[in-house]
Formats: structure tokens, C-alpha cells, sequence
């Protein structure tokens, strides 16, 4: 050890965190408002209606995204998950996760998309996201804190830090592995760049787009889980009892649920990137694909 | 009256760290290779005039800089120096915007790996262009539908890219430009993806269609059949050079240099070649007022069995010693009676590939005659032969044998002729490449 040598980052990073909780006050209660509004309010849509009735709006999602494989192991779950007597907790924990997926989203993708477009910001967001990747989870808590006390919104604040990685990621990885000579094409025909933009890109990027949203949903439940430490209600409240407690018994039944609600959501989300990829189309006109180099009939 | 549709003037284009430094070494005498340092210059003082309605080719090998030219055209790759020049406007100069209406307007492009939207139908994207230029949905899909017609793809309207096969992938690219109307088209490799069969289908196609439609087409292709069978003229690239333009005759018949010559030596000549590149003066004549015994005199001195029979350098027939000794033992004097007017013709714009047939089918030479079947030049068997086989027709790069040659010139009107017409751009001449090649290259 170097006597007398030491770097006081910790006490920067306080002073400044300090320093913003000052200034920026009235910007975090607005932020602070807007997502305690907004689990409120899907927390409420899954929470108020009785159980049944929900697992039937979730098994007929998964029925139309797949097809009745994922149904029935989608009902089978949320019943045990009824059955382990964790259908509230389940619910605040779905709601935290998609609140959090949802904005995450909704800052990754455009993020992605610049990303795509400008070698610079690319240059620049790149490091950022490793950063925020493999920070420890729980690190993210504590600023959290100290900016929105606990409860709800720090939970959903240091979810959507660690969730959004993999979302700016994909969509610019995706963006940027499109075939270069379709967007080459938009150009030579005189395509404006917002024009390529959704045509083009976006449309054959997608994809590479919705894996990135799974991964976002995938990353935010698990750091829901984590979020509970700092007061978000949900399934992580009881594991972190388990733990204090040493209560094999509820631990178990918690992370089963957890477990569950991933499986159903990680499905049904991969299902919704792969029926996407093409509108439904009439199969009349053509017959089996290409072998014929020209058109039997012609 | 040709009028201009695109115009390049003196390109280049330096890819690296120092492109303009490049370009004024390149300018300044600099070789390729010596300004590498300052940038890999793709395309090096490349001018070219591209007349409306005609197939400009453009060919070269890999790496020569073809692709970059083409992409300079549409400003898709903006020239470290020089300018293109579009039906009047700048490309280099546009602004965006400008740069995008005159792709919209003025040029087109197919691309090498067809570069369809693969989530819309064939339709769709025969008519992308147009939605780009805001054509209304019902006018464009018509428009499209009607293009789709005429490369045969009509009842795959509704399909999707990928349920097509290459060649059909292409007649999508080639229909999405074509519905573009625009006047220019560019195609990049547009058939290099595509197996040999589809790949000559696709270009009889084309040709097809340039004719009914009247494009300007500027083709990148580093198949030389290819180039010579679409183009009405080509320009050669060799490391970012054009290092030869004209048509594919002149280019076949009168290669730039030895790159060039090499380059053509492999190339199908009988789909190139014209019967007035190959043949020969007409020596064997004889006025049909000359009679039979004028007849007789020409078999005599030039020791041959046959002789054409012209009236006012009209042909008339072909006459053979045979008939002649009995129309003389019959005391026959009028040579009209005698002449078998049946006798194989071909014009002279016929390719050597469609002649060969009726070269084989008789023994006297091929008559070619114009329009109004004047006598313009024949063709032995063995100048077809030797066309096919790029024999040369003289041997003046072996001096050695001079004396015999210049003996024999007197007789053989295919030394001749080759002797007297060095330059072999004159339909007249004999085409003989490899005359031009050793002139090019004084060994």
C-alpha cells in the first residue's frame, strides 16, 4: 500500500449526487410522480380483477402470440403460482417489470438508432453501456436512493439502468447488419434517410430489435427481484425475508414464481418478434417456392 | 441526332487518408502504386460521354474501379475530383435534396445481389421507386403491374422475394428501375449472380427491352461476352484507368494495348464479329456483260472454280468452271444463262454466328451484299475459319519469310488485303486483331 495515496472517488461521487438531489430536485419528483403513476395504474389493471380473469387474458395472449402449447404451460403456471399462494406479490412484480421494460424500451431503441446512424455517438454510448452492464446490480440502488428515498421508483429507476443495455445494443447491431445494398438501393432511388429509416432498416432490423426488447423485459425482471431491497413491493420482498430468515420454504415458492412469470413472459415476447417479421399473406397466387428458374407458364 | 444523357468528366476517387493530396500527385504524373501512401485511388481521371438510348458498358476485373465509377454516377460515392454531369445538372455540385430528386427524375440503378426489400411483395417493390417519387397507390401498382408484364413475372406480383429464384429476383431489380422511368439506368454486375443460362436469358432480355423502351443503360460487368454482346460501346478499366473505349468490334479488332488484346483473346468472336469485319474484297467478279468467255478468262488467271457474277456491281449469281467449259463447248456466249442465282448471301451487319450455318453448306465463298445487293466483300471458309480461331491473317511479325509472302500477296487476296488496310477500324478490312496487337507492341 501507498501511504497517503488515495483517490477520493467516493467522496466525489457523494458530493456530487448531493450536489444534483439539490439543483435537480423538482426533477426527480416529477420523475418520481410520473413512474409512481404509472405502476399505480398497471399495478391496479393487474391486481384488482380477480385472479381467473387475468390468467385468461395471459393464456389467450400466449395462445394468439404461439398457439396452445404456451397456453396451457401458461395456465399451468399462473395456477401454481395461485397455489403457492404468491398471486399478489407475482402481479406487483410483473407490474414493476413492465413499467420498467416499457420505459427502457422507449430510450433504448431511439438510443440504438443514433447509435446506428453516427460513428460518434456509437463512440460514446458504446462505453456507457458497459458501464452500466456490468456495474453490480445492487450499486445502482444506492444512488437510487438517495435521489428518490425508497419505495417504487428508485426499484424501477436502477431496473431501467440495468435493463436498457442489451435494448440500445441489439437495435444498433441490428440496424447497422442490414443488408447494406437494400439501403444502398433506398439511396439510389432517391430515398429520403427517414424514409430508409422506417422502410428499410427498421422493418429488416426487427428482428435483432425484439430480441433486444426480450432481453430488456428478461433483465428487468430480475433486477425487480433485486429493487426489493430498496422498498419495491413484489416477489422479492418474500426472497429477501427467505434469506433473513433462512426460510427455504418461501424462498422457494417466491423464486418459483419468479421463474414462471420469466418463462411466460420470455415466450411470449419471442413469439411476438417472429410473427412480426411478416404480415400475413394470401397464398394463392404463387406456387411451391422457385425451382423453376422461369414461370411454368409463361 | 444523338444527344448527351450523362457525362463524366475526368473522375477520380481516393479512398485513405490524403485523397486530394492523391489526387494532385495522381495529376501530376504519380502512378498508382506511388500515391499509395497518401490513399488507394480507386478511379483515376475516368471521362466518358454516355449518348441517350445506347448500352454503355463498363468493364474490368475486380478492383479496377468499375463499381466506384458507377456509384459516382448517382453521387451514391461522391468523386475526390471531376465532375458527372446529368441531362445538365451536376451531380457532383447537388445539394441533397437536389441529389435526391435527380435520382428520382434521371437515374435508376439494378444491383449485383438484386437488393429487393425482402418484407414486401414483388410488386411492391417493382413499384418502390415510384411510391419514393410519391406516385399515388392505384397509379403505381398499375404502372408496376405493367412493367411486371413485360419481364414475364405478372402472376408472381404477390409473391415475396424469397420464393423466387435468382434470375427472377434480377427481372424484380430490373422491373423496380425500369417503373422508376427514369431515362438512365445503371446496373452494377446486374448478372453476375446468376448462373450462364439465366444469366444469357437475362441479357437477350435486356437487350429486348432497351429497344422497346429506349433507355440510356450503363452496365458494370467483368464478363467480356457479356459486355461485348450488351454493348454498343465499352470502355476498358484496368486499376482505375480506362484504358480503351469504342465498340466491341474496334475493341476486339483493335485492342489499346496488350492488356486489352489479352483481355480479348478468350472472348466469343463469333458473337461479336459482324460479316463485314471478316470479309474480303471481292476479287472473283465478273461483269455479266463480259460474257462466258470473260468468265472463263477470270477462272483461268485466278485458278479458281468459281466466280461471281455481277451486273453494274449488283450480284447477280455465282457462275462455276464446270458450266462455263460446257456453255463454251455449246458455243454459249451469254453468261446469264449459265448463272445460278441461287447462290448464299448474308448483310453485312450478320454476326459470324449466324453465318457459320451457311458457310458449311457451300463450297464457294459467303457473298455479302447490302441493300441493294451491291457486291461488298466475301467470305472464304477460310477466313471464317480464321476469324474463329483468331488465326492471324498475315505474318508480318516473322520477316523471315517476306519474299514469299509479298509473292503469294499477288494471288491470296486475304494476305492482301490485310497487307493493304493496317488500319482495321474500315469495315473493308480484313479483322485480323492480332495484326493490330503486334502493331501495338513492336516486339
Amino acid at each position: 500500500m501507498i501511504d497517503g495515496f488515495r483517490i477520493p472517488l467516493g467522496l466525489w461521487v457523494k458530493a456530487f449526487i448531493g450536489w444534483v438531489t439539490d439543483t435537480l430536485g423538482g426533477l426527480f419528483d416529477f420523475i418520481a410522480l410520473v413512474f409512481t403513476g404509472l405502476y399505480d395504474g398497471v399495478a391496479w389493471v393487474l391486481t384488482s380483477p380477480p385472479f381467473w380473469v387475468i390468467i385468461l387474458v395471459v393464456v389467450a395472449l400466449s395462445f394468439w402470440a404461439k398457439g396452445w402449447k404456451l397456453a396451457l404451460g401458461a395456465a399451468l403456471g399462473l395456477v401454481a403460482i395461485v397455489g403457492v399462494d404468491q398471486w399478489e406479490k407475482a402481479m406487483q412484480t410483473l407490474a414493476l417489470t413492465l413499467v420498467a421494460a416499457f420505459i427502457a424500451i422507449i430510450i433504448a431503441i431511439p438510443l440504438g438508432i443514433w447509435a446506428a446512424r453516427s460513428q460518434q455517438v456509437s463512440a460514446v454510448v458504446r462505453p456507457i453501456l458497459d458501464f452500466l452492464q456490468t456495474m453490480p446490480a445492487f450499486v445502482y440502488l444506492i444512488p437510487a436512493i438517495f435521489l428518490f428515498s425508497v419505495g417504487v421508483v428508485p426499484g424501477i429507476v436502477a431496473t431501467i439502468l440495468f435493463a436498457v443495455a442489451p435494448g440500445v445494443r441489439l437495435t444498433e447491431l441490428g440496424i447497422r447488419g442490414v443488408d447494406a445494398e437494400v439501403v444502398e438501393a433506398g439511396h439510389a432511388f432517391g430515398a429520403t434517410p427517414r424514409r430508409i429509416l422506417r422502410q428499410i432498416q427498421l422493418p429488416l432490423a426487427m428482428p435483432s430489435i425484439m430480441a433486444g426488447v426480450n432481453q430488456v423485459i428478461m433483465l428487468s425482471l430480475s433486477m425487480v427481484v433485486i429493487a426489493s431491497m430498496v422498498g419495491a413491493p413484489g416477489l422479492g420482498k418474500d426472497i429477501i425475508q427467505a434469506l433473513s430468515r433462512i426460510d427455504i420454504g418461501l424462498g422457494f415458492e417466491a423464486g418459483l414464481s419468479v421463474v414462471i412469470i420469466a418463462m411466460i413472459l420470455d415466450r411470449v415476447t419471442g413469439a411476438l418478434g417472429q410473427t412480426r417479421k411478416r404480415p400475413a399473406r394470401a397464398s394463392a397466387s404463387a406456387p411451391a417456392p422457385a425451382a423453376a428458374s422461369v414461370p411454368a407458364n409463361n | 441526332m444523338s444527344e448527351t444523357a450523362l457525362e463524366a468528366r475526368n473522375l477520380y476517387k481516393v479512398f485513405g487518408k490524403n485523397p486530394n493530396q492523391a489526387v494532385r500527385r495522381l495529376k501530376a504524373g504519380q502512378s498508382r502504386n506511388e500515391v499509395l501512401d497518401a490513399g488507394t485511388a480507386a478511379v483515376i481521371d475516368a471521362s466518358f460521354t454516355v449518348q441517350r438510348g445506347e448500352i454503355f458498358v463498363i468493364m474490368g476485373l475486380s478492383g479496377s474501379g468499375k463499381s466506384t465509377i458507377i456509384r459516382m454516377l448517382n453521387g451514391l460515392l461522391t468523386p475526390t475530383d471531376g465532375d458527372v454531369v446529368i441531362q445538365g445538372h451536376s451531380v457532383t455540385e447537388a445539394s441533397a435534396a437536389e441529389l435526391r430528386g435527380i435520382r428520382r427524375r434521371s437515374v435508376s440503378m439494378v444491383f449485383q445481389h438484386f437488393a429487393l426489400l425482402p418484407h414486401r411483395t414483388v410488386i411492391d417493390n417493382a413499384a418502390y421507386a415510384l411510391e419514393i417519387q410519391g406516385v399515388g397507390r392505384d397509379s403505381r401498382l398499375a404502372q408496376a403491374r405493367e412493367i411486371l408484364d413485360k419481364v414475364g413475372l405478372s402472376q408472381w406480383a404477390d409473391s415475396y422475394p424469397d420464393e423466387l429464384s435468382g434470375g427472377m429476383r434480377q427481372r424484380v431489380g430490373l422491373a423496380r428501375a425500369l417503373t422508376a422511368g427514369t431515362d438512365i439506368l445503371l446496373m452494377d454486375e446486374a448478372f453476375s449472380a446468376l448462373d450462364p443460362l439465366i444469366r444469357r436469358e437475362m441479357q437477350e432480355q435486356l437487350v429486348e427491352l432497351q429497344q422497346e423502351l429506349g433507355r440510356t443503360i450503363i452496365f458494370i460487368t467483368h464478363d467480356l461476352n457479356e459486355a461485348m454482346f450488351l454493348g454498343d460501346r465499352i470502355a476498358v478499366m484496368r486499376d482505375g484507368r480506362i484504358v480503351q473505349q469504342g465498340t466491341p468490334e474496334e475493341i476486339l479488332t483493335d485492342p489499346a494495348n496488350d492488356y486489352v488484346a489479352q483481355f480479348v483473346q478468350d472472348v466469343d468472336r463469333t458473337r461479336v464479329l459482324t460479316a463485314s469485319a471478316v470479309m474480303e474484297p471481292p476479287h472473283l467478279t465478273t461483269p455479266i456483260s463480259a460474257g462466258v468467255r470473260g468468265a472463263l478468262r477470270v477462272l483461268r488467271e485466278q485458278q479458281a472454280s468459281s466466280v461471281f457474277a455481277v451486273d453494274n456491281n449488283r450480284l447477280v449469281g455465282v457462275v462455276t468452271d464446270r458450266a462455263v467449259i460446257r456453255a463454251v463447248k455449246a458455243g454459249q456466249t451469254d453468261l446469264r444463262a449459265i448463272v445460278d442465282t441461287s447462290v448464299l448471301t448474308v448483310g453485312p451487319d450478320d454476326l459470324l454466328t449466324d453465318i457459320v450455318e451457311r458457310a458449311v453448306e457451300t463450297s464457294v465463298p459467303l457473298a455479302v451484299i447490302d441493300g441493294n445487293r451491291r457486291l461488298v466483300g466475301v467470305i472464304p471458309r477460310v477466313t471464317l475459319l480464321a476469324a474463329f480461331g483468331n488465326v492471324p491473317a498475315t505474318t508480318r511479325e516473322m520477316p523471315i519469310i517476306q519474299t514469299p509472302i509479298e509473292m503469294v500477296a499477288q494471288f491470296t487476296p486475304l494476305v492482301d488485303a490485310a497487307a493493304n488496310a493496317p488500319a482495321m477500324a474500315a469495315p473493308e478490312a480484313v479483322a485480323s486483331p492480332d495484326v493490330a496487337a503486334t502493331e501495338g507492341n513492336p516486339a
